[in-house]
């Protein structure tokens, strides 16, 4: 038993030390992690703990301790809190709880857990986006009624967004559905690096429904271009 | 609490001095060393390079042309100008470049949201983007911050990891790609720091009266943080020089707050699905702070999300009745305009949603004819007298 009364009594610890095993047998591992002088640089410049009750000197000191009860828990309601901008990586242990937070994401996600799925509601279409189109956002996606909340310049880019988009000089920024032109052979090598490196299991563990899109939309492609995944 | 003007504003008696005892060893010797193992190829950096020093003293070599410009997603997408504005430099200042169509997202704005892939994959993009500059002859610029941090991130892992190395030479086995590692990993804010001399002296708007709060990027220098830029005689050394000795080279002033080193609030994941959050950090301990504390005209930073964050956050904050209201752009749109650069068929400042209006006016720009310029612009391509507007247009 941690210092932390165990928040999920209902899953085994073998599972919660299963998981644990993933995130230590990462190679990132040993250079995120060599110890806690508790001395709370970390918290102080990380901006998740300034909004949520997240601590990423906890996290780095669960990780220490390897008090699998914390650690699970961390894995379901903490982790996606973090903002991963690095400040903590300020620790003058050299540790890098931000670090830790991508592996423990990382594992999360590979296992499917249900709190990682809850996390990436209403991020599947984003994800499709940077898979399926190489870029990450896109012109089209400035919707008034997705960011309703940045103020009425959002409905005249989106008004006017073909004709701004033409007043561009660079010729790969005509694009709405794409941040930039990207080469159809760009594409297929990327859909490639995604098969090739189990990417697309992970997806099919988070989010089923967009795996299925995501797969049909690669392998026609990459049948066409003479590929067999 | 809220930090005296006075006292943000007084110079700290502390002296910067390199501390080459923190410094990690220099990449560079076992970069060479995989390269005559036949791990992967270097590409040199090209000359002419300025050569710049980093946090701990190693010299950086930053290409002056013949770049490979890596796109950022936000900024093609969201605010164009920032992208655009970075071109327009290289064709005034002669350089010549590529802006390829070979080229995906770095997608670790993806990564660091969802964490819905892995160091392998990571570095398979990173790499085949690399591959990509490389087949072309010309050096990778990157123009997003992250996209940076990120590479440099996953250079590391492939210097020390055989594993994560060869799991990628397979993959670019796969894609008939060689693996070509770059001698740098360079950001475009280095570039404009390097060749801020050289915009000066092209400069045609006094920006001496015009006053600037910096957000330093945080994955520009937070992630392997012994590869961004400093310098003693800018800002004392107490922060990377990037942004800070461009803008002192344009002749604005640099006003200090409190919380310059705190993240803006971005959050990957958050920007995209959880606001709240990000509108409220960014407002509370960025916005806010410079505003009662330095009073900018203009808020200036090097990164896709930190423009983005600060510039589309204050419209709430401001409903709330927050001091913000404040004009957010990029050192490269700043450094643009102050060379004669037109605010909407360059800089494309009608896709920022604070007001800009009252900077232009200090800077001396008539928006109101500059806005009807673009409005002709955009007449003869409704008509179809023009597809596009091009670089000629522009001037």
């Amino acid at each position: 038993m941690g210092l932390f009364a165990d928040k999920y009594p209902e899953v085994p610890l073998a599972e919660k030390e299963r998981l644990w095993a993933e995130v230590k047998a990462d190679s990132r591992f040993p250079a995120y992690l060599y110890g806690c002088y508790e001395c709370g640089i970390c918290v102080a410049s990380c901006p998740s703990a300034r909004f949520y009750d997240f601590s990423p000197r906890k996290i780095a000191q669960a990780a220490a301790r390897e008090d699998l009860e914390l650690i699970y828990e961390q894995m379901n309601d903490d982790v996606w809190n973090c903002s991963q901008c690095f400040s903590c990586n300020r620790c003058p242990r050299q540790n890098s709880p931000g670090g830790l937070i991508t592996i423990i994401r990382e594992v999360a996600v590979k296992n499917g857990l249900k709190s990682a799925k809850h996390a990436l509601e209403g991020y599947g279409r984003v994800i499709y986006k940077i898979m399926g189109t190489g870029t990450q956002v896109s012109p089209d996606m400035l919707q008034p009624d997705a960011f309703p909340d940045w103020g009425p310049q959002v409905r005249d880019v989106s008004a006017e967004l073909d004709l701004w988009r033409r007043a561009l000089p660079p010729e790969t920024l005509h694009t709405t559905s794409t941040g930039w032109q990207v080469d159809e052979k760009t594409i297929i090598e990327l859909y490639l690096i995604w098969h090739h490196t189990n990417v697309m299991d992970m997806i099919a563990e988070v989010d089923e429904g967009l795996f299925m899109i995501l797969n049909d939309v690669m392998e026609e492609k990459l049948e066409e271009a003479g590929y067999e995944i | 609490m809220t930090i005296p003007y006075v006292a943000v504003n007084t110079k700290s008696s502390r002296k910067f001095e390199r501390q080459a005892e923190y410094a990690p060893d220099d990449f560079h010797a076992h970069l060479f060393e995989l390269e005559h193992e036949g791990e992967w190829i270097v590409q040199r950096v090209p000359e002419p390079y300025v050569e710049v020093m980093t946090k701990y003293g190693r010299t950086k070599k930053i290409p002056m042309e013949l770049t490979w410009h890596h796109k950022s997603c936000g900024q093609c997408g969201h605010i164009p100008g920032y992208s655009t504005a970075i071109f327009w430099i290289n064709r005034k200042l002669g350089f010549k470049y590529i802006d390829p169509t070979d080229q995906t997202s770095c997608t670790a704005w993806n990564y660091y949201a969802s964490a819905t892939s892995n160091a392998a994959a990571q570095a398979g993009v990173g790499m085949r983007n690399f591959a990509a500059a490389y087949e072309t002859g010309y050096f990778p610029l990157i123009h997003c911050g992250t996209s940076y941090g990120h590479y440099k991130e996953m250079r590391e892992q492939l210097l020390h990891h055989e594993d994560i190395r060869h799991q990628v030479r397979d993959v670019m086995k796969k894609l008939g790609k060689p693996m070509v590692m770059p001698e740098e990993i360079v950001h475009y804010s280095e570039w404009i720091h390097a060749v801020r001399d050289r915009i000066a002296a092209q400069q045609t708007r006094d920006f001496s009266k015009i006053a600037v709060a910096i957000h330093p990027a945080c994955h520009y220098y937070k992630l392997v943080q012994e590869d961004a830029i400093y310098d003693p005689d800018i800002y004392g050394g107490q922060r990377t020089a990037t942004v800070s000795g461009t803008v002192m080279a344009l002749g604005a002033e640099v006003r200090d707050y409190s919380t310059w080193f705190d993240c803006c609030g971005f959050g990957f994941r958050h920007i995209l699905v959880q606001r709240d959050f990000t509108r409220s950090f960014a407002t509370r301990r960025k916005i806010q702070v410079m505003m009662d504390e330095a009073n900018p005209d203009v808020v200036i930073s090097h990164d896709t999300g930190c423009v983005t964050t600060l510039d589309k956050s204050q419209f709430v904050g401001k409903a709330h009745g927050l001091n913000v209201g404040v004009p957010v752009m990029s050192d490269a749109q700043f450094a643009a305009l102050a060379m004669g650069a037109h605010p909407y068929r360059v800089c494309q400042l009608h896709w920022h949603s604070t007001d800009y209006k009252p900077l232009l006016e200090k800077m001396g720009i008539d928006h109101e004819a500059a806005w009807a310029e673009f409005q002709e612009d955009l007449q003869k391509l409704k008509s179809g007298e023009k597809q596009y507007l091009s670089w000629e247009d522009v001037g």
